[in-house]
């Protein structure tokens, strides 16, 4: 029973009693902690064999066919596989490639991820470590990985791979300033409930934890929509996927890259896709959270790995569904839309957390308040995105003579279908 | 207990190693690099008296987070001078920008 | 000799190690990767000092940001991948010289002023909310608020400024 309820603690008392008898005090705390950072790094490591076979079934079930399913039992081993094929390949270097640079930026793309996971609670007690700046932490580390990629795509000594390293550093640094700002809002919100620390993880977790209205996705949907947006973008994952847009420049930063090298590449991006679906589970889903988890304490772990999943699912869905971004049309996106949204709903929820929480009103009323704020950022920035958009389509239709084949803009309406000259829906042609 | 002065003669040793770099390079980017090198030496100095000296107060911190938004703005807009300089010049050795020498 | 003092010595030989390499690498992406390797061992620096936030900010503004940045200045700036020529000036013994001569004349205004009791030691713990206190008087308007909203208009104003030097102008001709 007192395993069920601190499983992390009954461990850690049982390795020290076992090690102190043959160690001296420090090195036992020392090998405990380093057996800790590897169970994580092992756990982060095993967890994309079943991520990939998710991700691929899921996919194939989206796009109407079966996805892999021969290699044992419903297709489970064919990551095995996979992995077994890039391990017996052989490790070539391109000519005149900088050859440290060039086996460093795999791993670095990979630690960058594994890192991650050292500060992500799965349960009131079991925990990496509970920085107090663990919310600040997540972004330094992801910001290796934008160095590894970009020393991956320097060191191939190729000009596609450069090309790529290049779009790769424009898209995630940009993308990296909203979701910086979307971190402010749980930190905020966490503070005002009344934590301590709030910059931790667990912090942010205890602060979701009173009922299902205290979950940060209510009370601040701008925040959780851009920072989901923000961090898909950060993974290099459709559609933000122009750093190895296949059709385009041939794979981008990992032309060069083959065997278990680009193996470690592809490693690093499914485990950062499951880690920001872990992420938003955290932050705004209330991580281990839910009925019951106060007896129970591994049920947090349950209701997280549901939780991370569900948001799993829609960054899959998300990858099936739409088409690659244009480069300009990201950086648009990025500086135009998502960080003047993203600042107007940060003012909006720090002056109704103030306003509310002067007033005194009850937690439920104060998360309708906070939610009708954000309704209110929503709407306004909606009407200013469709009036830049209704001037943008006026002064092309004014641009192209009348009678001439019009630009594909001026032929259809506000949403996209197709229309007569005047706007018109076009009564739906037989396929 | 790391006595104070370990941390002063780091910071000193960092400081020289960046002079010296800032002084020999002809590189301009290593240049720039060289100061940032200086930048962080003055950053150890200050968080080691912050934390010796007086831990209660902020104020070290404080300068040390402004260091850090200094060198960020100095980097940058370096940065950009040095890549304008290269359209125009072809070069970014230090000497070879030399037209207002008199 | 205590375990922090070992990993003090450890650190500090490991950082002056990879700032000499910056200065003296002819590889410009190699200097870079060692300042990165400095910048990292300042944060493991700022941990022993129990300033936590700082390693931080140091891992997210110098090597998130600032390195990233030199290392796209290093590939814009170069024709070819090999480097040519000498990478230091004719300047480089009188640099040494000035060096250390400058080292020299700081660690001994250093044990001069702590024989002399320039340095009074505080003796007493980093206080827990150090962090909240630090974003409280960055805040207040009789703290360091000036300091806060400069910083702010330093920043917005080199942003602009290296947005409009580094433009390409041959679009506008």
């Amino acid at each position: 029973m007192d395993f069920l309820n601190d499983p992390l603690g009954v461990i850690r008392a049982w390795l020290a009693g076992l090690l102190g008898s043959f160690l001296p005090a420090p090195a036992v705390d020392l090998t405990l902690i380093v057996l800790g950072a590897l169970v994580v790094g092992g756990l982060g490591l095993t967890t994309p064999l079943f991520l990939i076979w998710y991700e691929r079934r899921l996919i194939g079930r989206m796009q109407d066919r079966i996805g892999p399913n021969r290699v044992g039992p419903e297709g489970l081993f064919q990551t095995v596989a996979d992995a077994l094929k890039l391990l017996i390949k052989e490790d070539i270097t391109p000519i005149g490639a900088d050859k440290v640079v060039y086996n460093l930026a795999p791993i670095m793309a990979v630690v960058s991820v594994l890192t991650m996971w050292a500060v992500i609670p799965l349960a009131v007690n079991i925990v990496g470590t509970d920085l107090n700046i663990g919310v600040l932490y997540i972004v330094g580390v992801g910001s290796l990985g934008t160095l590894a990629i970009m020393l991956g795509g320097w060191a191939s000594n190729n000009k596609y791979a450069l090309l790529g390293a290049f779009r790769t550093v424009a898209q995630l640094v940009c993308y990296e300033v909203p979701m910086i700002l979307a971190l402010i809002v749980p930190v905020l919100l966490a503070s005002s409930v009344g934590v301590e620390n709030p910059m931790s993880m667990q912090e942010v977790v205890r602060a979701q934890s009173g009922a299902w209205h205290e979950w940060f996705l209510f009370k601040a949907p701008i925040a959780f929509l851009i920072f989901f947006i923000a961090s898909v973008a950060e993974t290099g994952r459709a559609p933000f996927d122009l750093l190895e847009a296949e059709s385009e420049i041939v794979a981008g930063f990992n032309i060069e890259y083959s065997g278990m090298k680009f193996g470690m590449f592809f490693v690093a991006e499914f485990l950062h896709a499951f880690t920001v679906g872990a992420l938003v589970a955290t932050l705004f889903l209330g991580g281990w959270s839910g009925p019951f988890v106060d007896q129970a304490p591994l049920l947090g772990v349950v209701y997280f790995v549901v939780k991370a999943f569900a948001a799993y699912f829609i960054i899959i869905l998300m990858r099936a569904a739409l088409p690659r971004i244009r480069i300009d049309h990201m950086l648009d996106l990025n500086w135009k839309f998502l960080v003047p949204i993203m600042l107007g709903a940060i003012v909006a929820v720090a002056v109704t957390d103030k306003l509310v929480s002067r007033a005194a009103v009850g937690p439920l009323w104060n998360a309708v308040a906070l939610f009708g704020s954000n309704l209110v950022v929503a709407a306004i920035a909606l009407a200013w995105v469709g009036r830049a958009a209704r001037h943008l389509r006026s002064a092309e239709a004014s641009r192209t003579p009348p009678g001439a084949a019009p630009a594909v803009s001026a032929a259809h309406d506000e949403r996209g279908h197709a229309a007569d000259a005047h706007g018109h829906p076009a009564p739906h042609a037989a396929h | 207990m790391i006595p104070l002065s370990w941390y002063l003669v780091l910071g000193a040793a960092l400081f020289c190693v960046g002079v010296y770099g800032v002084l020999a390079r002809r590189n301009a980017v290593a240049i720039l690099m060289s100061v940032e090198l200086m930048l962080n030496a003055v950053n150890i100095n200050l968080v080691a008296f912050w934390h010796y000296l007086t831990p209660s107060a902020v104020s070290g911190m404080t300068f040390a987070l402004i260091v850090f938004a200094v060198a960020a703005a100095e980097a940058a807009v370096g940065l950009a001078l040095i890549i304008s300089i290269y359209r125009r010049r072809q070069t970014v050795v230090a000497e070879d920008v030399s037209m207002m020498k008199f | 000799m205590t375990g922090l003092q070992i990993v003090f010595l450890a650190v500090a030989a490991a950082i002056l190690a990879a700032a000499v390499q910056v200065v003296t690498t002819r590889n410009l992406v190699h200097a870079a990767l060692w300042l990165i390797a400095t910048l990292f061992g300042m944060a493991i620096l700022f941990v022993l000092l129990e300033a936590g936030f700082l390693a931080v900010v140091q891992v997210v503004v110098y090597i998130g940001a600032i390195s990233i940045l030199i290392i796209f200045a290093v590939m814009l700036t170069r024709r070819v991948m090999q480097d040519t020529g000498p990478q230091t000036n004719d300047l480089r013994w009188l640099a040494l010289v000035i060096a250390a001569a400058l080292g020299g004349a700081i660690v001994y205004t250093l044990f001069q002023t702590d024989r002399q009791g320039g340095f009074p030691l505080a003796n007493a713990p980093v206080p827990a909310d150090s962090l909240e206190t630090l974003g409280l008087y960055l805040v207040d308007p009789n703290a360091y608020m000036l300091a806060l909203v400069a910083i702010g208009v330093l920043l917005a104003v080199g942003m602009v400024g290296s947005i409009a030097i580094a433009r390409d102008d041959r679009e506008k001709e």
